[in-house]
């Protein structure tokens, strides 16, 4: 195996990209053989880092490096091709840029997945936009997958499909995929990590396992919201008869008799992780 | 029988967890034999729709307790459920739940003659199918 068939397919060293009000300042290394997925609310720059890692947006400081593009397959809101070829003139103008274009996979995959070969890009509906993308992906042999947003605007039975492919494609270990998402449950079981964005920073990254573990999703009563609380609290939620905060693991042992602790889910971490403690 | 291994969301319990545990049941209920191959890593996780971090630490943690064995290239192996780390394993779950027995007992009041009783009578009382 030679060192290029081992090192991570994608990576962002440094990168920082400015724009008005706005300044992307990261770094960010996908293992191969792994998921990655990347979080945060809107606007605090997962699209602009997933153009970056594309070359989409050239940043103003530090080095990207990405597996060659016939490696490469990318699933984003609108598939980026020419809307007004039909899938099947998709499919057969892609087949001369990628050496390994398997002509008779990408007729099977969109068949199997109710995708018309006659129907023009932009006639396709978002689940069938993602579905092609993946046929195209699929269909060259990419070993990394950059998905964004992949999850969003689909229907349930979508989602269920594009959770089986995903899965399916990373039982090769040389396979890996990066993902931004709003991410829901079965999307967080897929990710082996995490890396969660505010402002345009990772203010957390680490194995899914490890960072539900490092938090609590902690809820009490109103008695039960000590100084010493408010000091631990991020994204304090306080009402009238209680209240709710994500709370570091091992200050969780501490608290008052009484507060509930459960599991955070990665959505808890994303939303209240950059609020940070309370210092009102 | 089969391999059984569901996993929840919800459970609390962590995945690779709750998947450790279901083949460690399996194992000592003899729903898969010694000799058996476990799925393989990247399989198991591609089911389950999970990370290959999170079946991967379940497996470790198979391997530390003394239930499979990694044969490299090969895959995961069960092993002889009579194998010693099972065995200290176990002995060391009987201890934990004799010693709630215990504390419970003295909550309750009852001797250490009467609690002797109450074992020998739950070990004489053929168990219910």
């Amino acid at each position: 195996m030679t060192a290029q068939s081992t090192a991570s397919p994608l990576a962002l060293d440094g990168v920082v990209k400015h724009y008005p009000g706005f300044t992307l300042q990261l770094s960010l290394d996908v293992p191969r053989g792994f998921v990655m997925g990347l979080v945060g609310a809107n606007g605090s720059g997962k699209t602009t880092t997933i153009k970056t890692a594309l070359g989409l947006v050239r940043p103003d400081a530090g080095q990207t490096r990405l597996v060659d593009k016939t490696r490469l397959g990318v699933v984003l809101d609108t598939p980026a091709y020419n809307p007004t070829w039909t899938v099947t003139q998709t499919g057969r103008l892609l087949s001369g840029f990628y050496p390994s274009w398997d002509a008779q996979r990408f007729a099977a995959l969109t068949q199997g997945w109710g995708v018309p070969g006659n129907r023009k890009v932009k006639e396709l509906s978002r689940g069938m936009g993602m579905k092609l993308q993946l046929a195209v992906a699929l269909s060259h042999s990419a070993e990394l997958l950059i998905l964004d947003e992949p999850t969003s605007g689909l229907d349930p039975a979508a989602r269920d499909e594009l959770l089986d492919v995903l899965s399916e494609f990373m039982t090769a270990d040389d396979h890996s995929i990066l993902f931004s998402s709003h991410i829901t449950a079965d999307m967080a079981r897929l990710a082996d990590y995490v890396t969660i964005l505010d402002a345009g920073r990772v203010i957390a990254s680490d194995t899914t396992d490890d960072l539900l573990a490092a938090y609590s999703l902690a809820a009490g009563g109103p008695d039960e919201l000590t100084p010493q609380v408010r000091a631990v609290a991020h994204g304090l939620r306080s009402h009238n008869t209680g209240w709710d905060a994500l709370i570091p693991a091992d200050a969780a042992l501490a608290l008052p008799t009484g507060v509930q602790l459960e599991t955070p889910t990665i959505d808890d971490l994303a939303v209240r992780l950059p609020k940070g403690p309370d210092h009102d | 029988m089969a391999l059984r291994v569901v996993v929840s969301n919800t459970s609390g319990a962590p995945i690779y967890d709750q998947i450790s545990t279901q083949v460690q049941t399996a194992i000592l209920q003899g729903d898969v034999e010694a000799g058996d191959l476990l799925p393989s890593i990247r399989a198991l996780a591609r089911d389950l729709r999970v990370s290959v971090i999170t079946t991967t630490r379940a497996y470790q943690e198979l391997v530390a307790a003394g239930f499979v064995a990694n044969v490299p290239g090969k895959g995961y192996y069960v092993l002889p459920r009579d194998s010693e780390l099972v065995r200290e394993q176990l002995l060391r779950d009987v201890e934990g739940h004799l010693g709630a027995a215990w504390a419970t007992a003295r909550l309750a009041g009852i001797d250490r003659s009467e609690l002797h009783a109450l074992l020998d009578t739950l070990i004489d009382t053929p168990e219910e199918s």
